[in-house]
Order: structure tokens, then C-alpha cells, then sequence
């Protein structure tokens, strides 16, 4: 009996110290009362991502009039609209938010001729303001009068922490057995499910699949058909969206109903917009630098770095918990921001 | 002296090894002799074997076993023959169905095929076994009600491996052979056809899966609460009812009012148990070919109630002017 009440005490001490979440776990209600649409939090996780989400003090604005930077310096394309203090405190503030201390400048410019776009990471950086603009102009369903900026995505790295590669396609019929049909691996990018592994190029670049894969009438033959293979993968990019925020599934959705939009919370209609903005940071900013790009900062299909919703957002539901850096930065608003 | 009472008492009874009444004329004999076991004799019989194996039953191991190797060595081909990485990754490693796009005809064997092939000895190696417990429980003169039990399982696995994936015209619906690739298919599933919480074979299905329980705790419970007083060895209790068998009728007729017999509370067992996957192949069944979304056919039909909206409206983007899709 000794033995056994031993066993049993050791196999419920594995069991809640692999499967469960170390408490204390606190669940806030986010829907009507009695759906279980509650946002569930872990202290600990949340100092972790607040320590990894805190914003670095903003430089003093600097003189928006006299003369413009265009006009002093050569070979300005993007910025050609600031003041000459504006364009020196900007390029002060990207060189904190992105290149290494050390390289500083040089991380960028050619330090012997600064207009020179010789240094292929210059040609990046002005097509990284163009995108910037645009987000903030064009993209204010999901990025909101909060914006980006570069340290968003950046902090303090030259090449954001979080990106994506393509995945090199298993070679089709080419081994005899094993195939993983691109699922069935403890994958962190799904949570370490076996669900289909590959969310971002599935659905986050060129021709995206289509996610919405549940029925929309009752009965068959005017749904939308979709196979349950399809869903696994929607299902792998929900988890990546759900990790990438640090939310469950009931941020956005009643899980009675994942895709009635009457249900669903505003924050659903955000990421709505959000999965069509990395598409087009992806498609129109990012892979047509493919060409300025060296060779080793591609991946193994040779395609550029590419963003997802973690890029931004690093574990918190908002990037930097909606603090706007943007309005210390307003040399980055877009045209449709003002 | 000790006495013999129950499960919780060291002491076990041995009699002489007990080879079974006498088999029909055939080839096949009981194998192996008879060892007795301690270990065994704390939670069942100490005595182990004779076996009988007969024909169905080594065809249907040896199906079993083939369908276990292609399998398995499916898996650890995965992994690249590693076999380390085969333990660490065991819960996670699959062998996949075909692609959608292939229907219902015949891949290549690194596409699927394997998949059919695991499939199709999985499936001779149950539906042997099953010809084998009929034909045990005939050959003791039994009832066949443990076959028609089992039955009821295949019938599930069938409808959610053969049947409907052939009504749907794809192997690609059916379930794949992993433990949390089966587990996130059926998540996918329920996903798809829009929550099948709201299917009442589903639910039907989970009344009789915690019935079963509900039924197997009263019962267990009844019964080893009696065995104080006996009521495991009352053998003829219909006829000649004990003081055990008694007092748990007494027991349930004093807390409900209602007393199931002691041969009815097995009937009961009986049918919660099989109907739960019944009525869950009968559910699977209707997903897809019958009912492609079960919560707005439960709203169509008043199941699924509505609640208040506490946030603003959030129209379907894809819905509005100018957007892409």
C-alpha cells in the first residue's frame, strides 16, 4: 500500500508539474458573464513581457523650421519633407533603436561619404521609412493613431528579433516513408502542437491561402468546403496569433462560435487588418529588397527576412503595451496620418 | 485464520490450475500451461493462461502487427531513423492520411499509401478479432453480447476511417494515426463544422460516456459495499437471493426509490456503454454529409441560445467597401 500511495503521489506530482501552469493564474472576464470568455494572465509572464516591452525615452523634438533636409544633404528620397535638426534627431534615434553600438552610423553609411548608398543596409532602411509612412498613413485599422516606429519591431536590433523564413519544401515522393505531410513536430511557432507547421508562408505572403474555413450555412453544398486539413492549418496560425500576443483564443473570439462575427470582440476586426498588413509589408516592402539583400541574411529558399504578427507585437497584446512612440516621432507619421 | 473476503484482503485463494471445459474437435489446441501469479491475484485471477489462439486470432495479431510496424516505422522514418529523437518525439509523430486533392483513388505510398495500407490491416485485425470473441463466447455456449459491445467501437473507428470518408469522396477527411496529431484532428473537426458541441449525437453521445461512469460507480460501488456481507459469491442470487444482494436493493430503493435487479443493472451497463459510440458514429456520420455547420443549425432549429452583446458590433471586414479579401 506504501508502495502504491508513493507511485500515485509521484504520477500526480508529473502530472501537474509537466501539463500544468505554475500558479497563480488570474482569469478576467471579457465577455457576457456565464460564456467563460475570460482573458487568463500569469503574473510571471506578464513581468516578463512588460520588462520586455518598455519604451526608451524620446530624445527632445527638435525645430521643425529652417531649412529642409534635402536641401543641405545629398541623396535624400524619403525625408526630404523634415527640418535639418528633425532628419539629424531622427537619424540619432534609428541608430539607437537599430544598429549595433559599436558600428553605430557605420552600421548603415558608408562613414566616408554618408550619402553613398554603397552599404546595401542603407537602400534597407530608407525602404524600412517608406513602409514605416505607409503603415501609419494607410494602416490605421490595426496600427490605430499609435503607429510604429522602428524600435516596434526593432529594439535595438539590426534585424528584428522575430522574422520568418521560407521553409524548404520536402522533395514530394522522394523518400519512401515518413512523410510529415509539413505537420506532426513539437513546433514552437504552433504552440508545440502537431498542427501544420508552416503558418507564415501559408498565409502571411504571396498568395495567401484562405483562412476562413467553416461552414457558413447549416447545411451542405453552399459552404465553403474546406477540408479538415485546411483547418489544421488556420488553426496553426490562430495558435501563432494567440502566442504572439500573449492572449487565448476568447481575446477575439466566443468560442461557440470561432467565426460569427456577431460574437466575436472588436480586437477581432484588429487582427483582421493586421494579418492583411503583414501581407502587405511582406509582399510590397519586403521581398522586392530580395535583390539588396547579401546572401547570408537570407534564408535557405534565398528569400528575405519577412515580418508576422510576433515581429511587432513580442508577447504583448498591443506592441509595447500601446505605448505610442510615435507621437515623440511625428517625422514618421504618414501622409494620411495629419 | 484469515479469512477470504475481498480485493483488500491479503489472502488468495488457489486451487489446481483449471484448463477449461472440453474444446471441440480441431487443430487448434489451448497453448501455453497454466503459472500462477501473486501480482495478478491482487486485482484478478492468479491464474494465467491456458491460451486459446485459433486461426481468427493469429490472423488478427499478425494483421495487428503489420499495421503496428508501417506505422511505426512510418514514424521513425520521420525522424530520420533516430531513435532518440523517435522517444522525444513519439506524442507529436504521425502517419498522415492522403492530401485532400487525391480523393478517393489509391497514392503513392510516401503520399498516403501507407496510410491505407495501416489502415486496411488495422481494420482486418479488429474485424478478426471480433469474429474471434464471438466465436470464444459460442464455443462456451455464452451469449455474444461482449462481441456486439465491441461492435459498437468498431463501428466508431469505421465511421471516422471508411465511412465517411468515402460519402465524402476524400481519404483526407479521416483521422491520422498519431496521439496529438488525432487529438488536433478532432479539435480541427469540431472546428470546421462549426463546434460539435451543438450535434445532438454528440451529445447524446457524452450523455451515455458519463452515464457509463455514473452507472459503473453506483454499481461498482454497490457491489463492493456488499461485499462485507457476501454479495460477490451470492451465485444464485436470482433464485436464492443473499443478504447482500439484498441490502444493495434495499440500499437504492431506500435513497431513490427504484432498484435496478442484478441482472438489469448489467443491461444497463450494457447499453450506456455501447450507445455511446453508437450514437457518436451516428454524429460523425451526419458531419459533413448531412450538416456542414452544427452551431448555426442549432440556431436554425432554437438549440443554441443567444446572449446580450456587450461590445459594439464588429461587421465582417471582408464584408465592407474596398476591401481585399
Amino acid at each position: 500500500m506504501k508502495l502504491l500511495r508513493t507511485l500515485l503521489l509521484a504520477a500526480a506530482v508529473a502530472a501537474v508539474t509537466t501539463s500544468c501552469e505554475r500558479p497563480p493564474v488570474s482569469t478576467v472576464q471579457h465577455g457576457y458573464r456565464g460564456l467563460a470568455m475570460g482573458l487568463v494572465y500569469n503574473p510571471r509572464t506578464q513581468a516578463r513581457q512588460a520588462e520586455a516591452n518598455t519604451v526608451p525615452a524620446a530624445d527632445p523634438p527638435a525645430d521643425a523650421s529652417g531649412p529642409r533636409a534635402a536641401s543641405v544633404y545629398q541623396n535624400i528620397q524619403v525625408l526630404n519633407d523634415l527640418s535639418v535638426a528633425q532628419f539629424a534627431r531622427l537619424m540619432v534615434a534609428m541608430t539607437a533603436w537599430v544598429a549595433p553600438p559599436e558600428q553605430s552610423c557605420g552600421y548603415c553609411h558608408a562613414v566616408t561619404d554618408m550619402a553613398s548608398d554603397a552599404n546595401y543596409r542603407k537602400v534597407v532602411a530608407r525602404q524600412m521609412l517608406r513602409m514605416v509612412r505607409h503603415l501609419n498613413g494607410e494602416w490605421q485599422a490595426h496600427v490605430a493613431a499609435t503607429g510604429v516606429t522602428c524600435y516596434t519591431c526593432h529594439r535595438g536590433n539590426g534585424v528584428p528579433q522575430y522574422v520568418w523564413y521560407r521553409q524548404v519544401p520536402p522533395a514530394p515522393g522522394a523518400d519512401f516513408a515518413g512523410n510529415r505531410a509539413g505537420q506532426n513536430a513539437p513546433a514552437p511557432v504552433v504552440g508545440l502542437t502537431s498542427l501544420p507547421n508552416d503558418p507564415y508562408g501559408t498565409f502571411l505572403a504571396g498568395e495567401p491561402e484562405n483562412i476562413r474555413v467553416v461552414a457558413t450555412e447549416p447545411l451542405p453544398g453552399t459552404g465553403s468546403g474546406s477540408t479538415i486539413k485546411q483547418t489544421e492549418k488556420s488553426y496553426g496560425l490562430m495558435i501563432h496569433m494567440s502566442r504572439a500576443l500573449g492572449v487565448n483564443c476568447t481575446y477575439c473570439h466566443n468560442s461557440r462560435s470561432f467565426t460569427s462575427w456577431d460574437s466575436s470582440t472588436p480586437q477581432r476586426a484588429t487582427a483582421w487588418y493586421g494579418i492583411r498588413m503583414v501581407r502587405d509589408i511582406n509582399t510590397q516592402y519586403l521581398e522586392p529588397l530580395t535583390p539588396v539583400f547579401p546572401a547570408d541574411r537570407k534564408g535557405p529558399m534565398h528569400d528575405v527576412a519577412k515580418v508576422d504578427c510576433e515581429t511587432c507585437h513580442q508577447g504583448a497584446f498591443k506592441p509595447l503595451y500601446g505605448v505610442s512612440m510615435l507621437k515623440d516621432y511625428p517625422e514618421l507619421a504618414g501622409a494620411g496620418a495629419h | 485464520m484469515a479469512e477470504y473476503m475481498n480485493i483488500f484482503n491479503a489472502v488468495q485463494v488457489r486451487s489446481p490450475a483449471y484448463g477449461g471445459t472440453p474444446l471441440r474437435p480441431g487443430i487448434w489446441k489451448r497453448q501455453g500451461g497454466s503459472l500462477f501469479s501473486y501480482w495478478l491475484g491482487w486485482m484478478g485471477d492468479a491464474q494465467v493462461g491456458p491460451v486459446y489462439l485459433g486461426t481468427l486470432g493469429l490472423a488478427s495479431l499478425l494483421c495487428g502487427f503489420i499495421a503496428f510496424e508501417i506505422i511505426g516505422l512510418n514514424m521513425l522514418a520521420s525522424v530520420n531513423w533516430s531513435p532518440t529523437e523517435f522517444l522525444r518525439q513519439l506524442p507529436w509523430l504521425a502517419l498522415e492520411p492522403p492530401a485532400p486533392s487525391n480523393g478517393l483513388h489509391i497514392p503513392p505510398l510516401n503520399q498516403g499509401g501507407w496510410w491505407l495500407m495501416a489502415g486496411f490491416f488495422l481494420t482486418a485485425s479488429l474485424l478478426l478479432w471480433w469474429a474471434r470473441m464471438y466465436r470464444r463466447a459460442r464455443a462456451l455456449g455464452m451469449g455474444t453480447h461482449v462481441a456486439w459491445a465491441f461492435a459498437a467501437a468498431i463501428w466508431l473507428y469505421l465511421v471516422l476511417g471508411f465511412i465517411r470518408p468515402l460519402l465524402m469522396g476524400s481519404w483526407g477527411e479521416a483521422v491520422p494515426f498519431g496521439i496529438f496529431p488525432h487529438l488536433d484532428w478532432t479539435a480541427a473537426f469540431s472546428i470546421r463544422y462549426g463546434n460539435l458541441f451543438y450535434n445532438p449525437f454528440h451529445m447524446l453521445s457524452i450523455a451515455f460516456l458519463y452515464g457509463s461512469a455514473l452507472l459503473f460507480a453506483m454499481h461498482a460501488a454497490t457491489i463492493l459495499a456488499c461485499s462485507r456481507m457476501g454479495v460477490d459469491r451470492e451465485l444464485e442470487q436470482i433464485v436464492d437471493r443473499g443478504t447482500g444482494a439484498e441490502r444493495a436493493a434495499l440500499f437504492w430503493r431506500w435513497t431513490m426509490g427504484f432498484n435496478a435487479t442484478v441482472e438489469s443493472i448489467h443491461r444497463w451497463a450494457w447499453w450506456f456503454a455501447v450507445l455511446c459510440p453508437l450514437v457518436g458514429g451516428i454524429g460523425i456520420l451526419l458531419t459533413g454529409t448531412v450538416v456542414d455547420n452544427w452551431y448555426l443549425w442549432a440556431v436554425k432549429h432554437g438549440v443554441a441560445p443567444s446572449y446580450p452583446q456587450v461590445f459594439p458590433a464588429v461587421p465582417d471586414p471582408a464584408t465592407l467597401p474596398g476591401a481585399a479579401p
